[in-house]
Protein backbone atom coordinates (compact mmCIF):
# COMPACT_ATOMS: atom_id res chain seq x y z
CA UNK A 1 0.00 0.00 0.00
CA UNK A 2 2.51 2.51 0.98
CA UNK A 3 4.54 1.52 -2.06
CA UNK A 4 1.65 1.99 -3.98
CA UNK A 5 1.17 5.59 -2.50
CA UNK A 6 5.74 6.38 -3.20
CA UNK A 7 5.38 5.23 -6.53
CA UNK A 8 2.77 7.67 -7.63
CA UNK A 9 3.82 10.27 -6.04
CA UNK A 10 7.15 10.26 -6.86
CA UNK A 11 5.86 9.38 -10.93
CA UNK A 12 3.53 12.24 -10.60
CA UNK A 13 6.29 14.82 -9.42
CA UNK A 14 8.58 13.67 -12.17
CA UNK A 15 6.74 13.84 -14.75
CA UNK A 16 5.30 17.05 -13.30
CA UNK A 17 8.77 18.63 -13.47
CA UNK A 18 9.87 16.84 -16.60
CA UNK A 19 6.46 19.28 -18.32
CA UNK A 20 8.24 22.11 -16.30
CA UNK A 21 11.89 21.41 -17.64
CA UNK A 22 10.50 21.57 -21.29
CA UNK A 23 8.04 24.84 -20.71
CA UNK A 24 10.07 27.07 -18.16
CA UNK A 25 10.99 30.94 -19.53
CA UNK A 26 13.83 31.12 -17.96
CA UNK A 27 16.87 28.17 -18.65
CA UNK A 28 17.95 28.20 -14.67
CA UNK A 29 14.12 27.40 -13.84
CA UNK A 30 14.70 24.55 -16.26
CA UNK A 31 17.69 23.21 -15.22
CA UNK A 32 16.24 23.20 -11.66
CA UNK A 33 13.51 21.45 -12.30
CA UNK A 34 15.80 18.87 -14.04
CA UNK A 35 17.54 18.09 -10.71
CA UNK A 36 14.05 17.40 -9.02
CA UNK A 37 12.83 15.14 -12.67
CA UNK A 38 16.27 13.21 -11.33
CA UNK A 39 15.96 13.08 -7.72
CA UNK A 40 12.49 11.85 -8.01
CA UNK A 41 13.95 8.85 -10.58
CA UNK A 42 16.01 8.13 -8.20
CA UNK A 43 13.28 7.74 -5.71
CA UNK A 44 11.98 5.18 -8.46
CA UNK A 45 14.62 3.03 -8.57
CA UNK A 46 15.44 3.10 -5.03
CA UNK A 47 11.42 1.36 -4.54
CA UNK A 48 12.33 -1.46 -7.10
CA UNK A 49 15.43 -1.82 -5.46
CA UNK A 50 18.74 -0.88 -7.22
CA UNK A 51 20.03 1.75 -4.88
CA UNK A 52 23.32 2.16 -6.38
CA UNK A 53 21.97 2.97 -9.59
CA UNK A 54 19.87 5.39 -7.48
CA UNK A 55 22.84 6.69 -5.79
CA UNK A 56 24.71 7.24 -9.02
CA UNK A 57 21.73 8.91 -10.46
CA UNK A 58 21.81 11.68 -7.53
CA UNK A 59 25.98 11.64 -7.36
CA UNK A 60 26.32 11.51 -11.42
CA UNK A 61 23.73 13.42 -12.98
CA UNK A 62 22.74 16.03 -9.55
CA UNK A 63 26.17 16.61 -8.44
CA UNK A 64 28.07 16.40 -12.18
CA UNK A 65 25.42 17.65 -15.13
CA UNK A 66 23.16 19.52 -13.18
CA UNK A 67 26.08 21.60 -11.67
CA UNK A 68 27.53 21.51 -15.24
CA UNK A 69 24.54 22.87 -16.98
CA UNK A 70 23.94 25.31 -14.41
CA UNK A 71 27.44 26.76 -15.09
CA UNK A 72 27.14 27.12 -18.45
CA UNK A 73 23.78 28.76 -18.13
CA UNK A 74 24.62 31.16 -15.21
CA UNK A 75 28.10 32.20 -18.22
CA UNK A 76 26.20 32.57 -21.28
CA UNK A 77 24.28 35.83 -21.77
CA UNK A 78 20.63 34.11 -22.82
CA UNK A 79 17.61 36.52 -24.28
CA UNK A 80 14.94 34.56 -22.87
CA UNK A 81 12.49 36.32 -24.79
CA UNK A 82 14.25 35.70 -28.50
CA UNK A 83 14.66 31.93 -27.15
CA UNK A 84 11.03 31.69 -26.59
CA UNK A 85 9.46 32.94 -29.98
CA UNK A 86 9.69 29.77 -31.97
CA UNK A 87 7.82 27.89 -29.39
CA UNK A 88 4.02 28.71 -30.01
CA UNK A 89 5.10 28.33 -34.08
CA UNK A 90 6.29 24.29 -33.20
CA UNK A 91 3.61 23.28 -30.95
CA UNK A 92 1.58 21.61 -33.30
CA UNK A 93 4.29 19.85 -34.70
CA UNK A 94 5.90 18.66 -31.55
CA UNK A 95 2.36 17.80 -30.13
CA UNK A 96 1.11 15.91 -33.34
CA UNK A 97 4.95 14.28 -33.22
CA UNK A 98 4.62 13.29 -28.86
CA UNK A 99 1.27 11.60 -29.81
CA UNK A 100 2.04 9.29 -32.52
CA UNK A 101 4.66 8.69 -30.55
CA UNK A 102 2.47 7.45 -27.23
CA UNK A 103 0.43 5.79 -29.34
CA UNK A 104 2.75 3.26 -31.09
CA UNK A 105 4.48 3.07 -27.26
CA UNK A 106 1.15 2.30 -25.89
CA UNK A 107 0.27 0.22 -28.48
CA UNK A 108 3.47 -2.13 -27.57
CA UNK A 109 2.29 -2.16 -23.97
CA UNK A 110 -0.94 -2.95 -24.68
CA UNK A 111 -0.33 -5.51 -26.67
CA UNK A 112 2.23 -6.88 -23.93
CA UNK A 113 -0.89 -6.82 -20.94
CA UNK A 114 -3.04 -9.29 -24.09
CA UNK A 115 -0.46 -11.71 -24.17
CA UNK A 116 1.35 -10.89 -27.12
CA UNK A 117 4.55 -10.47 -26.17
CA UNK A 118 6.65 -12.60 -24.15
CA UNK A 119 8.68 -10.85 -21.82
CA UNK A 120 12.47 -12.44 -21.56
CA UNK A 121 12.34 -14.98 -18.99
CA UNK A 122 15.11 -14.51 -15.63
CA UNK A 123 18.31 -16.33 -16.10
CA UNK A 124 17.74 -18.75 -12.83
CA UNK A 125 21.02 -20.30 -13.03
CA UNK A 126 23.36 -16.73 -14.28
CA UNK A 127 21.74 -14.41 -11.67
CA UNK A 128 23.58 -13.63 -8.77
CA UNK A 129 21.56 -14.41 -5.68
CA UNK A 130 20.19 -11.61 -4.15
CA UNK A 131 20.90 -12.38 -0.43
CA UNK A 132 24.33 -9.77 -1.10
CA UNK A 133 23.56 -6.26 -1.77
CA UNK A 134 22.68 -4.92 -4.54
CA UNK A 135 26.00 -2.79 -5.03
CA UNK A 136 27.52 -5.62 -4.30
CA UNK A 137 26.10 -7.93 -6.83
CA UNK A 138 26.60 -5.05 -9.14
CA UNK A 139 30.14 -4.70 -8.44
CA UNK A 140 31.22 -8.27 -8.59
CA UNK A 141 29.51 -8.59 -12.14
CA UNK A 142 30.77 -5.20 -13.09
CA UNK A 143 34.34 -6.41 -12.39
CA UNK A 144 34.30 -10.12 -13.93
CA UNK A 145 32.42 -10.77 -16.85
CA UNK A 146 31.75 -6.75 -17.86
CA UNK A 147 34.80 -5.61 -17.06
CA UNK A 148 36.33 -4.87 -20.71
CA UNK A 149 33.20 -2.80 -21.25
CA UNK A 150 33.59 -0.87 -17.79
CA UNK A 151 36.83 -0.15 -18.95
CA UNK A 152 35.45 1.47 -22.23
CA UNK A 153 33.62 3.54 -20.37
CA UNK A 154 36.36 4.93 -18.55
CA UNK A 155 38.05 5.89 -22.15
CA UNK A 156 35.28 7.04 -22.88
CA UNK A 157 35.14 9.59 -20.04
CA UNK A 158 38.56 10.08 -20.62
CA UNK A 159 37.99 11.25 -24.03
CA UNK A 160 34.93 13.04 -23.51
CA UNK A 161 37.22 15.58 -21.28
CA UNK A 162 39.97 16.00 -22.39
CA UNK A 163 37.79 16.70 -25.87
CA UNK A 164 35.71 19.08 -23.70
CA UNK A 165 38.77 21.00 -22.58
CA UNK A 166 40.47 21.15 -26.26
CA UNK A 167 37.37 22.27 -27.74
CA UNK A 168 37.24 25.45 -25.48
CA UNK A 169 40.87 26.23 -24.22
CA UNK A 170 42.25 29.01 -25.69
CA UNK A 171 45.89 30.41 -25.29
CA UNK A 172 46.48 33.14 -23.41
CA UNK A 173 47.44 36.21 -25.15
CA UNK A 174 49.28 38.27 -23.51
CA UNK A 175 50.98 41.66 -24.62
CA UNK A 176 54.51 40.59 -24.21
CA UNK A 177 54.28 37.72 -26.35
CA UNK A 178 55.24 34.31 -25.38
CA UNK A 179 58.23 33.02 -23.72
CA UNK A 180 59.59 30.19 -26.19
CA UNK A 181 62.45 28.59 -23.99
CA UNK A 182 63.61 25.90 -26.56
CA UNK A 183 64.41 28.66 -28.87
CA UNK A 184 66.41 30.96 -26.35
CA UNK A 185 68.28 27.62 -25.18
CA UNK A 186 69.52 26.68 -28.92
CA UNK A 187 70.49 30.34 -29.90
CA UNK A 188 74.21 29.98 -29.71
CA UNK A 189 76.71 33.28 -30.59
CA UNK A 190 78.12 31.78 -33.84
CA UNK A 191 74.32 32.60 -35.32
CA UNK A 192 73.12 35.14 -33.62
CA UNK A 193 76.34 37.47 -34.08
CA UNK A 194 78.74 38.49 -36.90
CA UNK A 195 81.87 40.11 -36.33
CA UNK A 196 82.41 43.02 -39.04
CA UNK A 197 86.00 45.31 -39.56
CA UNK A 198 84.69 48.29 -41.43
CA UNK A 199 87.62 50.50 -42.52
CA UNK A 200 88.18 53.91 -41.68
CA UNK A 201 85.13 56.67 -42.06
CA UNK A 202 82.90 54.06 -43.53
CA UNK A 203 80.07 52.25 -41.78
CA UNK A 204 78.64 48.75 -41.71
CA UNK A 205 76.34 47.65 -44.32
CA UNK A 206 73.86 45.37 -42.83
CA UNK B 1 0.76 -3.78 -6.71
CA UNK B 2 3.03 -2.03 -8.38
CA UNK B 3 3.94 -3.83 -11.65
CA UNK B 4 6.14 -3.33 -14.89
CA UNK B 5 3.64 -2.09 -16.52
CA UNK B 6 3.60 1.14 -13.90
CA UNK B 7 6.88 1.54 -14.90
CA UNK B 8 6.85 1.22 -18.28
CA UNK B 9 4.06 4.04 -18.44
CA UNK B 10 6.09 6.43 -16.50
CA UNK B 11 9.18 5.95 -18.83
CA UNK B 12 7.17 6.05 -21.59
CA UNK B 13 5.45 9.73 -20.36
CA UNK B 14 9.29 10.78 -19.74
CA UNK B 15 10.71 9.19 -23.05
CA UNK B 16 7.57 11.63 -25.17
CA UNK B 17 8.07 14.74 -22.97
CA UNK B 18 11.76 14.68 -23.79
CA UNK B 19 10.94 14.54 -27.66
CA UNK B 20 8.35 16.80 -27.11
CA UNK B 21 10.65 19.15 -25.90
CA UNK B 22 13.59 19.28 -28.69
CA UNK B 23 10.51 20.10 -30.62
CA UNK B 24 9.10 22.59 -28.82
CA UNK B 25 12.41 24.50 -28.06
CA UNK B 26 14.15 24.23 -31.51
CA UNK B 27 16.18 27.51 -30.51
CA UNK B 28 17.55 26.76 -27.45
CA UNK B 29 20.00 24.15 -27.02
CA UNK B 30 20.74 24.19 -23.72
CA UNK B 31 16.82 23.15 -23.24
CA UNK B 32 17.85 20.55 -26.20
CA UNK B 33 20.23 18.99 -24.04
CA UNK B 34 18.43 18.65 -21.37
CA UNK B 35 15.43 17.54 -23.15
CA UNK B 36 18.04 14.97 -24.31
CA UNK B 37 18.60 14.03 -21.04
CA UNK B 38 15.30 13.35 -19.81
CA UNK B 39 15.15 10.61 -22.75
CA UNK B 40 18.56 8.96 -21.39
CA UNK B 41 16.76 9.14 -17.95
CA UNK B 42 13.63 7.66 -19.18
CA UNK B 43 15.89 4.71 -20.70
CA UNK B 44 17.95 4.06 -17.72
CA UNK B 45 14.45 4.01 -15.64
CA UNK B 46 13.19 0.86 -18.57
CA UNK B 47 16.51 -0.47 -18.11
CA UNK B 48 16.28 -0.26 -14.03
CA UNK B 49 13.02 -1.61 -14.01
CA UNK B 50 13.00 -4.87 -16.15
CA UNK B 51 16.48 -5.57 -14.55
CA UNK B 52 14.66 -5.61 -11.00
CA UNK B 53 11.11 -7.33 -12.37
CA UNK B 54 13.27 -9.69 -14.66
CA UNK B 55 15.84 -10.50 -11.62
CA UNK B 56 18.73 -10.22 -14.02
CA UNK B 57 21.19 -7.74 -12.94
CA UNK B 58 22.50 -7.48 -16.37
CA UNK B 59 20.09 -4.40 -16.93
CA UNK B 60 21.51 -2.75 -14.33
CA UNK B 61 25.16 -2.53 -15.28
CA UNK B 62 24.10 -1.56 -18.74
CA UNK B 63 21.99 1.44 -16.88
CA UNK B 64 25.36 2.33 -15.49
CA UNK B 65 27.40 2.34 -18.65
CA UNK B 66 24.45 4.57 -20.41
CA UNK B 67 24.68 7.08 -17.46
CA UNK B 68 28.62 7.31 -18.20
CA UNK B 69 27.78 7.75 -22.20
CA UNK B 70 25.12 10.66 -21.11
CA UNK B 71 27.61 12.44 -18.87
CA UNK B 72 30.54 12.37 -21.84
CA UNK B 73 27.62 13.72 -24.19
CA UNK B 74 26.61 16.11 -21.88
CA UNK B 75 30.22 17.36 -21.19
CA UNK B 76 31.24 17.53 -25.17
CA UNK B 77 27.69 19.16 -26.20
CA UNK B 78 28.16 22.07 -23.13
CA UNK B 79 31.69 22.46 -24.71
CA UNK B 80 30.63 22.85 -28.83
CA UNK B 81 27.83 25.02 -26.90
CA UNK B 82 30.40 27.11 -25.37
CA UNK B 83 32.42 27.69 -28.53
CA UNK B 84 29.23 28.45 -30.83
CA UNK B 85 28.40 31.15 -28.36
CA UNK B 86 31.69 32.79 -28.11
CA UNK B 87 31.81 32.55 -32.28
CA UNK B 88 28.91 34.02 -32.52
CA UNK B 89 27.33 36.03 -29.60
CA UNK B 90 24.14 34.01 -29.57
CA UNK B 91 22.80 30.35 -29.02
CA UNK B 92 19.76 30.22 -31.12
CA UNK B 93 20.59 27.40 -33.36
CA UNK B 94 17.78 27.61 -35.54
CA UNK B 95 19.72 29.14 -37.84
CA UNK B 96 23.08 27.30 -37.59
CA UNK B 97 24.12 27.41 -41.61
CA UNK B 98 27.33 28.29 -41.80
CA UNK B 99 28.45 25.06 -43.18
CA UNK B 100 25.98 25.49 -45.62
CA UNK B 101 24.64 21.87 -45.03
Amino acid sequence: MIQTFVFYLFAVLMIASAVMVITARNPVHSVLWLILAFFNAAGLMVLVGAEFIAMLLVIVYVGAVAVLFLFVVMMLDIDVAAMRAGFMKNFPLGIAIALILLAELVLGIGAYRVGAIELGTPMASEAPAMVESNTAAIGAMLYSKYVFLFEIAGIILLVAMIGAIVLTHRPSKSKRGQQDIGKQVRRNPDEATQMKQPEVGKGVEL
Amino acid sequence: MIGIEHYIVVSTVLFVLGVLGIFLNRKNIIIILMAIELILLAVNINMVAFSAFLGDLVGQVFAMFILTVAAAEAAIGLAILMIYFRGRGTIAVDDANQMKG
